[in-house]
């Protein structure tokens, strides 16, 4: 066996500090015992300056995400967790199978490093549960008052298979809109946290990996048009980005729209829309009106998407408006947020 | 902190008896006759949009968007003076969130400011601006307080701590406004007078307001105009409900001051926070609103027992007067006098991400309402324009 290069272990009870990120022994130290034991996969353990993947056959996706969440744990989740299960989800939306993640964590100085030994944790065990590598990773440490304690950005490659090909150009007058659970849980779960509320009953953030519910999904229809997931912006942003990349517009019913009773008094409380509310594990499918009732009925078949209902259609419309029919009959646009509602939740 | 249980939201939004309102208002209303009510608060304007109200009601009800807006009616040298105090050295200044937004003079806001380096917190509570004042010694941070009578209490309260404990690098830039006041003008003003100009049937009175200050303060109103006034909560029935209330009113020629919202506002109001107001504010002898000009005792200044803590006598300011930007219509708007989309600049020049009238900052001005909910470009849902 060989011995470690370094004389005492890492003592967790201390904090990242500025020569954790020197490039010398203690960078060195800290990616050896606190990231790569975590994280330990065979590509991860080549330790190059890359990693070989090795021949890939089909059509490959990447996708980056910077996460900045505060607070860095909340009801359900954390940052690490969140890092992975978003860029996942980025590459589930084009119908890939996620294959390999690198990560790249800034880091403040003086952040305590059980915290960060912690979030690698559940880093690890989001990956791993999700059957997703993470194969490289980066560390670099900033000075303290420069940075939130701790930034992560997740990059992944997937493989879609063939015959598979979503798009919000392919969404068109007639097809319906599938939400697969309800919504808001995660930036409301977020808030929550930070504004130190509780909800009774109890909320948490939705955030999980959607992969398998999309392979699920393909495999039943592969004609499905399009696939988003609303994070940043909601709702609203993403079938605003839909309405004009697809030149259509769209039509909700707010009655039809699944809301968690937190979510909703939040909402009230707060002077929130649940329309631009985050989600870490939602999806948005566009799909013909003759598949709407199988998929309908397997996602609400599955963990994932157990609430998914049929919230909206898509209409002919050269303005690309979304409009919600109200609760009350009446009718309202919906339209991007302005400004900033909920700064720093994913 | 107590969980929240959100209750009685339902019972407020039922369709069913929003169904059965709106027709009890169609089959009351008079053949031939209109009825122009204006809804005084942001909050119902918000409100009948966000339900898309107008939708459900006959078209003889004309809803005239009002000045409650307490970020959309500040005049630009008060954003200008409030950047001025944020640019100072060693400063910290806090305040709500729509009101960093506010562009002032040459389309600066505070969130411009804190972009290039000054200082400014949005807050929730004005209790943090105490704590931070407590965690800075060394620092100078003020509060940027604004709003109707709804908001004042909490200042108050702030005030009175900050003398109790005798925090010295604390202090309250003051913008706080009365309502009654810009009620009257929006009456008095001459366009008022003259045929084509403004004109109003009926008011739903502010609701929140009220719970502070009651129903009273607005009978002047039934009677020396001769308005039917009722003051409304801001759920849909609610609001559906005082309609109908002014709809009666007016079919039977009479004009008081009615409570829909009793489940809150009273006539006397809340005693307690009207004494908390007296102790810690005076009446300005007048103060400038956008939209509005300079209305006579309508904002409160700090109090003489608490002057030292008074933003505006601790630094000196000298702001230089601007005009509002050409071309918005903001004060016509703010008066009810035209309509957000009479103004050439909405949509174009001027929208939530890039505003240059107050009424496009918060959610509660009539312009933001318009845009982010978009009637004037509704087209009749169902109807699909190939």
């Amino acid at each position: 066996m060989k011995r470690s290069p370094f004389p005492h272990p890492l003592p967790l009870s201390g904090c990242v500090e500025l020569a954790h990120g020197s490039g010398g022994r203690a960078t060195a130290q800290l990616i050896a015992e606190l990231f790569a034991t975590r994280l330990d996969n065979p590509l991860l353990r080549q330790g190059n300056d890359g990693t070989d993947l090795g021949h890939v056959s089909g059509r490959l996706v990447v996708t980056t995400d910077a996460h900045v969440v505060t607070p860095h744990t909340f009801p359900g989740g954390d940052i690490g967790s969140l890092a992975i299960h978003g860029t996942i989800n980025d590459l589930a939306m084009m119908g890939a199978e996620p294959r390999w993640l690198t990560a790249a964590f800034i880091l403040e100085a003086g952040f305590p490093l059980a915290d960060l030994a912690a979030i690698i944790d559940t880093m690890a065990a989001a990956a791993s549960r999700a059957g997703v590598a993470v194969v490289a990773g980066d560390t670099k440490v900033v000075e303290r008052g420069q940075g939130d304690g701790i930034y992560i950005t997740t990059s992944g490659i997937g493989v879609v298979a063939e015959g598979i090909h979503l798009g919000g150009d392919r969404v068109e007058p007639g097809d319906q809109i599938l939400l697969s659970g309800t919504l808001g849980d995660h930036a409301m779960a977020v808030m929550a946290a930070r504004e130190q509320l509780s909800f009774d009953p109890p909320l948490h953030s939705d955030s999980q990996p959607l992969h398998r519910l999309v392979a699920a999904l393909l495999k039943a229809q592969p004609a499905i048009h399009c696939l988003r997931d609303p994070t940043r912006g909601g709702v609203a942003a993403t079938l605003n980005e839909i309405a004009w990349q697809a030149g259509v517009g769209i039509e909700l019913d707010e009655a039809a729209i699944p809301l968690q009773p937190g979510v909703r008094g939040g909402c009230e409380l707060l002077g929130l829309d649940p329309l631009h509310l985050a989600c870490e594990g939602r999806l948005l499918a566009f799909c013909r009106a003759a598949d709407t009732a199988a998929l309908l009925a397997l996602m609400r078949n599955r963990p994932e998407s157990l609430a998914a209902a049929v919230i909206g259609e898509v209409v002919a419309d050269p303005h690309h408006f979304v409009q919600i029919k109200t609760a009350l009959g009446g009718y309202r646009m919906v339209d991007w947020i302005a400004g900033e509602q909920l700064p720093r939740i994913c | 902190m107590k969980p929240v249980a959100m209750r009685y939201i339902d019972e407020f939004r039922d369709l069913e008896r929003a169904q059965q309102l709106t027709a009890a208002i169609a089959a009351e209303v008079e053949p031939g006759r209109r009825y122009r009510l204006m809804e005084f608060c942001g909050g119902h304007t918000h409100a009948i949009f966000r339900y898309g109200l107008a939708d459900l009601l006959p078209a003889a009800i004309e809803l005239i968007h009002g000045p409650g807006c307490p970020v959309c009616v500040l005049p630009m040298a008060r954003i200008d003076h409030a950047i001025a105090l944020a640019e100072q050295p060693n400063t910290i200044l806090c305040s709500y969130g729509d009101m960093l937004r506010v562009p002032g003079s040459e389309r600066r806001s505070l969130l411009h400011a804190r972009a290039a380096g000054a200082d400014v917190r949005l807050i929730h509570r004005v209790d943090e601006t105490l704590q931070i004042a407590r965690d800075h010694p060394e620092r100078e941070v003020i509060l940027f307080a604004i709003g109707f009578e709804t908001t004042t209490p909490p200042t108050a309260v702030a005030l009175q701590r900050a003398a109790a404990e005798q925090l010295p690098n604390w202090s309250l830039f003051c913008n706080h406004l009365l309502t009654p006041a810009a009620i009257r003008a929006i009456l008095e003003a001459p366009e008022a007078q003259q045929p084509g100009g403004v004109a109003i049937d009926g008011i739903l009175g502010p609701s929140h307001v009220s719970t502070i200050i009651g129903s009273r303060p607005y009978e002047f109103l039934a009677a020396t105009y001769r308005l039917p006034v009722v003051i409304a909560g801001f759920e849909p029935l609610d609001i559906l409900l005082s309609i109908r209330q002014l709809v009666a009113q007016l079919n039977s020629g009479r004009a008081v001051v009615e409570n829909q919202y009793q489940r809150a506002v009273s006539r006397d109001g809340n005693r307690r926070a009207q004494q908390l107001m007296a102790d810690h504010f005076t009446l300005r002898d007048r103060f400038e609103w956008r939209g509005l000009g300079w209305l006579p005792q309508s904002a409160l200044a700090i109090h003489p027992n608490y002057q030292q803590f008074d933003a505006e006598q601790r630094f000196s300011i000298a702001v230089a007067r601007r005009d509002e930007v050409k071309g918005c219509e903001c004060p016509a708007i703010l008066r009810g006098v035209k309509k957000p989309t009479d103004c050439r600049l909405f949509g174009r020049g001027c929208t939530p991400d890039q505003p240059l009238g107050a009424c496009m900052v918060s959610a509660e001005g009539a312009c933001a309402a318009y845009w982010h909910y978009g009637r004037f470009r509704q087209r009749p849902v169902g109807e699909s324009v190939a």
